[in-house]
């Protein structure tokens, strides 16, 4: 099973129904996973907070939701996470596409990189970093602690894991 | 009329129905006036509940009430092609538009002077966008949720605020209450 497909049956299978998503080329193929999937609403996203939000209400209607991400997108949500999700006590999921990493192409992708880790943790976020493909067995424990405590959790995703770009 | 005065004469349609709020000045007013269990008061995240709503419309069928300002949807125009292209006939997004901030001190948003919110919303997609005087705004509440399509209206009314307390209820108690209110 190629890891898109692994990823988007894990979330299918920890209940996850309602999937919000602003794209990265690293995310390309489980989106498409997930947009296909008949046991999911996929709802693409203009910014990361709108997603959040999106995913908020989708939660108080019953439903289990996720978020998918670049990590540029710490960035854009640091008030959301803390005023809507940490306040009112909300589960995330958020599978973050971290660019920047090693073998990153773009230079630029490295200024947000060498800030996630830290604002995630000042955020008191639970984050998990997958760099090789064998991370993700822990994926399903992952969700399920997720929906267990009502916390946003990141999921920080490398190019290794993803098998990298090209020649990089 | 201000905002206030309009959520006093929305007041009984509002009561039985789930309603997200707005930050800041308008859920003080919405809480003072008629605090329900289905009333989901926003404390911060401006610009989000359009986006709230429109998530709890697309995850259950009960109707689902976004009382927004022009302000905050300013701030979060993505959400009018989301909401365009993701129909839930059961989401009705009220936007006060009183051309200004009001919980920051009245200063003007730009809905007051050329932008045009309405022409917004159409332009991205959103098919039943139905201009409102203040006055007016029971009669076009009332017909949206009977229509059973989703609907944007944008009801222009004065700037200003009534005088509340903030609210100090905790906001995991305003999201559980609202919660079991959503599944009852």
């Amino acid at each position: 099973m190629s890891i898109d497909k692994k990823i988007t049956e894990d979330l299918v299978n920890a209940g996850i129904s309602f999937v919000t998503t602003v794209p990265c080329k690293q995310l390309a193929g489980v989106i498409d996973e997930i947009d296909q999937h008949p046991d999911i609403f996929h709802i693409p996203s203009n910014k990361e907070d709108e997603g959040m939000g999106l995913c908020a209400g989708a939660w108080m209607g019953g439903k289990r939701p996720a978020i998918i991400m670049q990590n540029t997108a710490i960035g854009v949500t640091i008030n959301t996470l803390a005023t809507l999700i940490q306040y009112y006590r909300m589960p995330l999921p958020m599978l973050i596409s971290y660019r920047g990493e090693l073998r990153e192409p773009v230079a630029c992708q490295v200024e947000m990189a060498v800030y996630t880790k830290a604002l995630l943790a000042q955020m008191n976020i639970p984050t998990y970093h997958f760099h090789k493909q064998a991370d993700a067995e822990e994926l399903p424990m992952i969700l399920d602690y997720t929906f267990m405590c009502n916390k946003p959790v990141a999921i920080l995703t490398d190019a290794n894991f993803w098998g990298g770009y090209g020649d990089q | 009329m201000i905002r206030s005065e309009i959520l006093k004469e929305i007041a009984p349609i509002l009561r039985d129905q789930l309603v997200v709020c707005n930050i800041g000045i308008p859920s003080q007013e919405l809480h003072a006036i008629d605090d329900q269990p289905t009333n989901f008061y926003m404390l911060g995240t401006m610009g989000l509940a359009s986006s709230i709503g429109l998530g709890l419309a697309l995850a259950q069928p009960k109707p689902v009430i976004v009382i927004d300002g022009d302000g905050s949807v300013l701030t979060n125009l993505g959400t009018l092609p989301t909401i365009g292209n993701n129909v839930a006939d059961n989401y009705i997004l009220m936007i006060i538009d009183n051309g200004s901030y009001g919980s920051t001190g009245d200063q003007p948003t730009y809905t007051g002077k050329k932008t045009d919110l309405a022409g917004m919303a159409r332009a991205a997609g959103c098919e039943n966008v139905v201009e409102v005087q203040d006055v007016d705004t029971g009669k076009a509440l009332t017909a949206a949720l009977e229509s059973g399509k989703m609907t944007v209206m944008i009801v222009k009314c004065d700037s200003g605020n009534a005088k509340n307390p903030v609210i100090t209820m905790d906001p995991v108690v305003i999201r559980d209450r609202f919660m079991k209110a959503v599944s009852a």
